[in-house]
């Protein structure tokens, strides 16, 4: 086999054996267990009480703020690592370019900080 | 006998027994992940009982040592419900993708030199895309059961659990200015000096060991930062639909998550499989001795945690990921980075 095959099908492998197991452990109750079920025991969950309505309900809008801003630092984050693998041989201006774009990351950092986008209460 | 111009000797040496090797390996090293979760979930149980002065579960077996397969009994005897509103297919998966993804990270965990299943060179990569990927079975979870306490849950999980991601990239940014690659054994192999336990990561890089221990309690959904499922709010949070092996799923892929956590802990800052003392009776141990001893005792950190401090508010929670950590890791970065470029001491 050559390299490429060598170094990734065992992780194919692994994955798939995992989901294997994974299958096996989710479907077994439903073969072996005893199951009776009534609308009382398949309605959700509510304290006792009936649904009041559907719960696919409005929500805070900081948490959309919050996957946005995850976004951005994520994929600066992704920016990061072929430069921290490579920063022996990049040299003086690689790191002064990083150096740069991480600056007006910063002030990006600064400006919704004091926009509030990072408050909670 | 050939096949596409090959003898079956030539297949059976070139192909098919490398594959049996393969499947051989990753089914061993999952049954024996799945025993070891099995045992440290024992453990934490044992653990917080022994700092609230109890017992403990003792009675399965002696000392308890079979309480964790007991419950597995229990849970496959148990009825499994699927919710009459639920969206039944999303409903199912969502387990099956906490699980399996919580799984598929130990494929390039390496636990001794050379033991590991899938030797890439991207490991760390590949960690950061499963660990992230992670955050889908909550949201499925949450959105699937149709019910309030599971979706509020899994809104938190969510949020949780991509702040305190931003913090850990960092982190591993920074041990990878010091390593120079992306591949798991190299990163413990830079960690081999003649100063043994003095020269791990843990030491230069301390201020980053202790954002990713605490980024590593949020990003698993541990105690003090288990808002997902606080149970005075939301019950059980997002599983709170779930009964039976579906459940059980869940807990497992949170277990097993844990475990990575520890593993890569272990291997960024913990020196992997290396002998704290590197002299002649600690360099008799095998590898893989040491990296156990060294993920149980980070896995006996995260478990003290757990008994010891109080649950954090969630505005604390996310003003300790956003405008700590992140302000923290990021000058870090800088910082590390500065220091290996201007001391020349930068990997080459």
């Amino acid at each position: 086999m050559n390299g490429i095959l060598t170094s990734y099908l065992p992780l194919v492998i692994f994955i798939a054996i995992a989901t294997v197991i994974g299958l096996v452990l989710l479907i077994v109750p439903f073969i072996v267990a005893f199951q009776q079920p009534d609308p009382e025991k398949l309605s959700a969950y509510e304290c006792g009480f009936d649904a009041f309505d559907d719960a696919r309900m409005k929500f805070d809008v900081r948490f959309y703020l919050v996957a946005i801003l995850f976004i951005i630092f994520d994929l600066e984050v992704s920016f990061l690592f072929p430069w921290a693998v490579a920063f022996g041989k990049l040299g003086t201006a690689g790191f002064w370019s990083m150096m740069v774009f991480l600056g007006v990351l910063t002030i990006g950092f600064i400006y919704e900080w004091k926009k509030g986008a990072l408050e909670w209460d | 006998m050939t096949f596409a111009g090959m003898t079956f000797a030539e297949i059976w040496t070139g192909y098919l027994w490398p594959l049996i090797i393969m499947v051989a390996q990753s089914v061993l090293l999952l049954v024996i992940l799945l025993v070891a979760v099995a045992y440290i979930l024992l453990a934490d149980r044992k653990i917080w009982a022994a700092v609230q002065i109890r017992r403990g579960p003792n009675v399965v077996g002696p000392w308890g040592l079979f309480q964790s397969f007991a419950d597995l009994l229990k849970f496959v005897l148990k009825e499994p419900i699927i919710p009459a509103g639920a969206n039944k297919g999303v409903f199912i998966l969502a387990p099956l993708v906490s699980c399996v993804l919580a799984l598929a990270a130990w494929a390039v965990i390496p636990t001794a030199a050379g033991w590991v299943i899938a030797d890439i060179n991207v490991g760390v990569l590949y960690i950061f895309a499963i660990s992230s990927l992670g955050v889908y079975g909550i949201i499925m979870a949450g959105w699937a059961s149709n019910s309030k306490y599971p979706f509020l849950a899994a809104l938190r999980s969510a949020a949780q659990m991509v702040s305190y991601e931003v913090s850990i990239g960092f982190v591993i940014i920074t041990v990878l200015l010091c390593v120079g690659s992306l591949n798991l054994s190299a990163i413990v192999e830079a960690q081999n000096t003649r100063f043994g336990l003095l020269g791990w990561y843990w030491l230069p890089l301390l201020p980053m060991f202790v954002v990713f221990f605490v980024s590593a309690l949020a990003e698993t959904n541990r105690p003090p930062f288990d808002l997902v499922e606080a149970e005075s709010e939301l019950v059980a949070g997002f599983m709170v639909e779930y009964g039976s092996t579906p459940y059980m799923m869940f807990m497992l892929g949170e277990y097993v998550a844990i475990a990575t956590m520890c593993a890569m802990a272990t291997i960024l800052f913990l020196g992997g499989w290396l002998p704290p003392v590197p002299v002649a009776p600690f360099t008799w141990v095998p590898g893989v001795i040491w990296f156990t001893l060294k993920a149980l005792f980070m896995f006996f950190l995260f478990a003290m945690a757990k008994a010891i401090v109080p649950r954090y508010r969630y505005d604390q929670l996310m003003r300790l990921g956003w405008k700590v950590f992140l302000p923290l890791s990021l000058a870090m970065v800088v910082i590390v980075a500065a220091v290996l470029q201007f001391a020349g001491l930068a990997p080459k």
